[in-house]
């Protein structure tokens, strides 16, 4: 099957082979958005960074064989670039601050639901590393195998590290211990609890 | 709440303790995806599309 596939892809002219590829990267932006909201835990930021992700797959598409794994393929430069955007600017520590202010202006909103903004803070505190093993095998259903692949680490460190976010994001949660102050300890597992309840019933 | 628990308290109540924790795992992981899905299901801004429109440009140019 593979074979076959290859066999296809390599009797295409560029324009044809292009034209796959970018239709493909099209149906990932969506995805790559998602990916990178979590890793910068800022909107406007996680943008910026699934934009170069792009262009950076675009201009790397001849090093891409077609009929393999796109999304991880992709999700991996996306979190090459955020990690190499991270060492190279030295404005980062004042960006994160604006982030994290921002952050908090959304949560003060009294329309926000109040549950996903906890998970998000909560979210923000685990160390990189933590929360993209969690989010890759968590929520962007990826096997732990592919996880390790995009972060470049054994399978081994993926499956602790994801095991060590969920340890830690329940404390955090069942604490109250993100970085806000009202409300008062639990509520923020209490309703997270109540959401999850309402969220499988109504599927 | 129940963190204080010793080995001989949680094998006489059976695993309770556990289910517990599993059940407010798998909240927090429901919730986690439900974040995750709610930026894939936003609409995709222009300006990415721009970009690659503008990408595929130059590579017709060639």
């Amino acid at each position: 099957m593979a074979a076959v596939q290859d066999e296809r892809h390599a009797a295409m002219t560029d324009r044809e082979r292009d034209a796959i590829f970018q239709r493909e990267l099209v149906k990932l932006i969506p995805h790559l958005r998602a990916f990178a909201r979590t890793l910068t835990g800022d909107a406007t930021q996680a943008d910026d960074l699934a934009q170069d992700a792009m262009i950076k797959a675009w201009d790397a598409r001849k090093s891409f064989q077609l009929g393999t794994n796109m999304k991880a393929w992709t999700f991996m430069i996306l979190r090459n670039q955020f990690y190499s955007d991270k060492r190279r600017s030295w404005r980062q520590i004042q960006l994160d601050q604006e982030a994290a202010e921002r952050t908090l202006v959304a949560v003060d909103d009294p329309e926000a639901p109040v549950a996903l903004d906890e998970l998000r803070l909560a979210m923000a505190m685990l160390p990189d590393e933590q929360r993209e093993a969690l989010i890759l095998v968590g929520a962007g259903g990826f096997a732990y195998e592919e996880a390790a692949d995009i972060c470049g680490c054994a399978v081994g460190t993926v499956k602790s590290r994801v095991s060590r976010a969920r340890k830690a994001l329940h404390g955090i949660l069942e604490a109250g211990d993100y970085d806000r102050d009202g409300g008062s300890a639990g509520d923020a597992m209490r309703s997270i609890l109540a959401d999850a309840e309402r969220l499988s019933a109504a599927r | 709440m129940m963190i204080e628990q010793n080995p001989m308290d949680e094998r006489r109540k059976g695993s309770a303790p556990l289910d517990e924790t599993r059940l407010r795992q798998r909240a927090i992981g429901v919730k986690l995806r439900q974040m995750f899905d709610e930026v894939v299901n936003e609409p995709v801004p222009d300006e990415f599309l721009d970009i690659l429109r503008k990408a595929d440009d130059k590579t017709g140019d060639r």
